[in-house]
C-alpha cells in the first residue's frame, strides 16, 4: 500500500485538506475526490478529526542491536519508533561493539532498512570503544554507506578538551557534528540521581547540575573557536538553559535537545528508590522542568529527544545503585511533548512538528524526513487523534523492554497512522505486520 | 508497623511506644537467670547481611534469641550473592523459606525499600548505604531518655561526617520529632547540599556548637575520604572537629557524648573522652538490644501478645 489517499486530515493544524500519496511521494493535496481514485488501486484513510504531522524524528535512540538483543532490537526498536509516530531515529553508538567503524555502523543502517519500520540513522562514536582517548575512525564512517554525520560518546562525556576540540575541527570537514553528553566526569563519580534537598534525604549520591552546566559552557567556547557544530543531548537544567541561549545569541553554532521525562518527571520520583526513576542526566526539580517546557516553546531547546533506552528486567529490577540508567521513550514522546506544549487543547500543532520532526531532522541532515506534504515530498507522516487519550501499559509496548516511567498514566493524544514513503507501518494504531507490500 | 524502613515515617506516638516498650524490654529480662522470653517462639528471623558488620549483627541476633525467635544468618559475604544472586532472587528465596521478619543491612540505599517489593515477611532495615539506620537512632534517643531525663527540649550536636552518615539522618528525624533541637556540625565538604529546609542549626565551628549541649554524638569519619579532598588530612579533622579533653569542657557538665561505633580514636574522639564517665557508648550497645527486642516484638506481634 503504497497509493494512499488521506481524507480531510488537518494538515500540521493549519487545516482540512486530502493528501494523495502515489509511489510513496505526494501527489496532489487539497480536495480530491475519491472517485478519481477509486480505480487506480488507492488505499483511502479517513483522517476525519486526526491531525497530520511530518513523522517524528529521534535524534536519540538506544536501539541496543548488536550486542543486547534482549533488550530492543533494530526490528522491534523501530517498531516502537513507529507506534509512537516516527518515521527515523538515529542510533546512538553505544552497541556491542561500539559504533566506531564503518562496519558496525552500516551493519545498524542495514538492520534498519531490512526492519523497514523507520528509518535508521547510525550515529558514529567520537572516540574508540567511547573511551575518551583516541579519536575513532570518523571519516571513514562519514564516507561510509551509513554516511554518517553525527558523532557521539553518549553514556559517557567527551570530557577531554583535545579530544573534543581535535573532533570538532575533523567533523567540520564534512559539516558533521559532535553530539555531546555533558557531564563531567569528576563530578560525577558515584552519582546516582539529582544532588539537591531529595538527594540529599534519601542518602543516594548526588548528580550535581553544575556537571552538566560546565561542559556545556566549555563546549559552547569549543563550537565558537573551532566554527563547528555542536548538538547538547539531554539538556537538563535551568542553568544549561540560560547557556546555551546566550551561545546562539552570539552566534555559536550549537543546538540542544530535551527528553520527554526531564520535561514531565522531577527527582521526587526517587523516593520510591524504583530504579525506573533512574536516568543519566538525573530527573531534576520542578523549576528545571518549567525552564526547559519555557525553553521548548521558545526554540532555544531545538527538540524533543527520547534517549529511548530499553533495559532488561534484571538491569531494573534490583537495588538503585545497581541499576542500569534510561528509559523507554519512543512510544509515549509525542504524547509527553503535547504535554509540555500545553496540552491537547491548547498545543501549537506547527511548535510541535517543529520540535518532534524538522528541527531534528534538519540537525540529522536528514533530508526526506522533517517536511510538511508538498507535491513530490517523501510521505513521511503521523496522523495523531488529539482528542484520544490512552493509559500506558509496559506490556501492551511494542519495544522488547518494559522500563517506561509512565506506567499506568493517562497520556494525551494517540497515534492513529504512521506512513514511511506511504507505505503505513501503523494504521487503525496498530504495527502493521507485513511492511514490504 | 509492618516494616521499620526509616524514623521519618514513624509517627512520634509510634516512636514513644518503641521506646516504652524498649523500657519494658530491658526490665522483663535485666536480672533474670535465664535472660530470655518466649514472645516469639516459632518465629523465624533472617538476618541478611550485605556488609561486614559484627556488631549490629550480633545485637539483631541477641534480641532476636532472646524474644526466642530461630535465628538465621544469611551473610551475603558468604552466600550466593558472590556469585552474582540478584537481591530480588535472594528476597525470593528468603520468602520460599518462610521468613517472618528479615533484618537487611545493605550497601545500597533503598535496598530494604525494594525488599518490601519482594518479601510478605516485616522488614527491619538495619542500616542501607547513607541513607537510614532507625534502630540506631532508636537506641540513642533511649539512651538519651535514661541518661538526661528524656529527649524533649535537650540540644543535640551531630558532628562529622553527615553527608555520609545514616546514622545522622535517622536521628535528624526521630530527635527532631521527639522534640529535641538538633545542630549539625561539620566542614561544608562533608554536609549535604539543599538542607535548608531539614529541622537542624548547622554550624561550622566545633567549640561554638557545643555551647550548652546536652549530648554530642560523634560520628565516625573515615581517614580515606581525604583522599576525595572531603578534607586536607587526618590531623587537620581531628583539630577542627574532633572532641578531645579541651572540647569536652566546654560542654555543660551533664551532658554526655555518644558515639555508634566503631570509633576511630584520635581522629573524632580522643581516646580520653572515648573512655570517660560521660561517654555512653557501652551503654548505646546495651541498649540496641533492648530497641531491637522492642522493634521485633511489635513488627512480629503487632504488640498483641507479651
Amino acid at each position: 500500500m503504497s497509493n494512499v489517499l488521506i481524507k480531510s486530515a488537518d494538515i500540521v493544524g493549519k487545516g482540512r485538506r486530502d493528501v494523495l500519496v502515489r509511489d510513496g511521494r505526494v501527489a496532489e493535496i487539497g480536495s480530491v475526490s475519491e472517485k478519481s481514485t477509486v480505480a487506480k488501486d488507492v488505499e483511502v484513510v479517513d483522517a476525519d478529526g486526526l491531525v497530520l504531522l511530518p513523522g517524528l524524528v529521534d535524534l536519540h535512540t538506544h536501539l541496543r542491536e548488536p550486542g543486547r538483543e534482549d533488550a530492543e532490537t533494530v526490528l522491534s526498536g523501530t517498531r516502537a519508533a513507529a507506534k509512537g509516530g516516527y518515521t527515523a531515529v538515529c542510533a546512538m553508538a553505544n552497541s556491542y561493539p561500539v559504533a566506531d567503524t564503518a562496519g558496525v555502523v552500516e551493519q545498524v543502517a542495514a538492520l534498519g532498512r531490512a526492519a523497514g519500520y523507520a528509518d535508521v540513522q547510525p550515529i558514529g562514536a567520537v572516540s574508540i570503544g567511547l573511551e575518551g582517548k583516541r579519536l575513532a575512525e570518523i571519516g571513514a564512517m562519514a564516507q561510509s554507506a551509513a554516511a554518517v554525520r553525527m558523532f557521539s560518546d553518549d553514556g559517557h562525556c567527551v570530557h577531554d578538551p583535545v579530544l573534543m576540540r581535535r573532533a570538532l575541527e575533523y567533523v567540520k570537514t564534512f559539516d558533521g557534528l559532535v553530539a555531546q553528553h555533558a557531564e563531567e566526569p569528576r563530578l560525577t563519580e558515584g552519582a546516582q540521581m539529582n544532588e539537591g534537598a531529595v538527594s540529599a534525604e534519601l542518602g543516594l549520591p548526588g548528580w550535581p547540575s553544575v556537571a552538566e552546566e560546565a561542559i556545556i559552557a566549555r563546549d559552547v567556547l569549543l563550537a565558537e573557536y573551532t566554527g563547528a557544530r555542536v548538538h547538547f543531548c539531554h539538556v537538563s537544567t535551568a542553568r544549561s538553559v540560560d547557556i546555551i541561549r546566550e551561545a546562539k545569541a552570539r552566534g555559536a553554532k550549537v543546538t540542544a535537545e530535551v527528553c520527554p521525562h526531564h520535561l514531565l518527571l522531577t527527582d521526587e520520583a526517587a523516593r520510591s528508590y524504583d530504579p525506573v526513576y533512574k536516568v543519566n542526566p538525573p530527573l531534576r526539580r520542578e523549576a528545571d522542568v518549567a525552564v526547559l517546557r519555557a525553553a521548548l516553546v521558545e526554540g532555544v531547546i531545538d527538540a524533543v529527544a527520547t534517549d529511548h533506552a530499553p533495559h532488561a528486567p534484571q538491569d531494573k529490577e534490583c537495588e538503585w545503585a545497581a541499576a542500569r540508567p534510561g528509559m523507554l521513550g519512543l512510544e509515549t514522546a509525542l504524547s509527553i511533548s503535547v504535554l509540555a506544549l500545553g496540552g491537547p487543547a491548547e498545543v501549537d500543532w506547527d511548535v510541535l512538528a517543529e520540535r518532534t520532526s524538522r528541527t531534528p531532522a534538519r540537525i540529522a541532515g536528514l533530508e526526506a524526513h522533517g517536511r510538511d506534504p508538498q507535491p513530490g515530498t517523501e510521505a513521511n507522516f503521523t496522523l495523531v487523534d488529539p482528542s484520544a487519550t490512552w493509559t500506558v501499559v509496559p506490556e501492551g509496548l511494542a519495544s522488547l523492554s518494559r522500563n517506561t516511567p509512565y506506567a499506568g498514566m493517562e497520556l494525551p493524544v494517540t497515534v492513529q497512522a504512521t506512513f514511511l514513503r506511504g507505505r503505513a507501518t501503523v494504521l487503525n494504531g496498530k504495527i502493521e505486520e507485513e511492511t514490504h507490500s | 508497623m509492618k516494616h521499620l524502613l526509616t524514623t521519618k515515617e514513624l509517627s512520634r506516638e509510634e516512636a514513644e511506644l518503641i521506646l516504652d516498650v524498649t523500657e519494658q524490654m530491658a526490665e522483663a529480662v535485666t536480672g533474670r537467670e535465664v535472660p530470655k522470653l518466649p514472645a516469639l517462639r516459632g518465629r523465624t528471623v533472617v538476618n541478611l547481611f550485605f556488609e561486614d558488620s559484627t556488631r549490629t549483627r550480633t545485637s539483631f541476633e541477641t534480641a532476636a534469641k532472646r524474644l526466642s525467635a530461630d535465628v538465621v544468618n544469611f551473610a551475603a559475604k558468604t552466600s550466593s550473592v558472590n556469585k552474582g544472586e540478584s537481591l530480588r532472587d535472594t528476597a525470593l528465596t528468603l520468602q520460599a523459606m518462610g521468613a517472618d521478619a528479615v533484618v537487611i543491612r545493605h550497601p545500597a540505599a533503598g535496598a530494604p525499600q525494594r525488599l518490601t517489593e519482594w518479601i510478605e515477611g516485616a522488614v527491619l532495615n538495619a542500616g542501607d548505604g547513607t541513607h537510614a539506620h532507625p534502630t540506631q537512632a532508636l537506641l540513642d534517643a533511649y539512651t538519651m531518655k535514661k541518661r538526661l531525663g528524656g529527649v524533649e527540649g535537650r540540644t543535640v550536636a551531630i558532628v562529622g561526617d553527615i553527608l555520609h552518615s545514616r546514622v545522622a539522618r535517622s536521628n535528624i528525624w526521630l530527635l527532631s520529632k521527639l522534640g529535641a533541637h538538633v545542630r549539625l556540625v561539620g566542614p561544608p565538604t562533608l554536609l549535604p547540599k539543599d538542607i535548608d529546609d531539614w529541622p537542624v542549626e548547622i554550624g561550622y565551628d566545633l567549640d561554638a556548637s557545643l555551647k550548652g549541649v546536652d549530648a554530642v554524638m560523634m560520628l565516625r569519619v573515615q581517614r580515606e575520604r581525604q583522599n576525595a579532598a572531603f578534607f586536607p588530612t587526618a590531623n587537620e579533622y581531628a583539630r577542627l572537629y574532633g572532641l578531645d579533653e579541651r572540647r569536652l569542657a566546654l560542654m555543660p557538665d551533664h551532658a554526655i557524648v555518644m558515639h555508634p561505633g566503631p570509633m576511630n580514636r584520635g581522629m573524632e574522639i580522643a581516646a580520653a573522652v572515648a573512655d570517660s564517665p560521660r561517654a555512653t557508648i557501652t551503654e548505646q550497645v546495651t541498649n540496641g538490644v533492648w530497641v531491637r527486642m522492642a522493634v521485633l516484638y511489635l513488627l512480629l506481634t503487632n504488640g498483641e501478645s507479651k
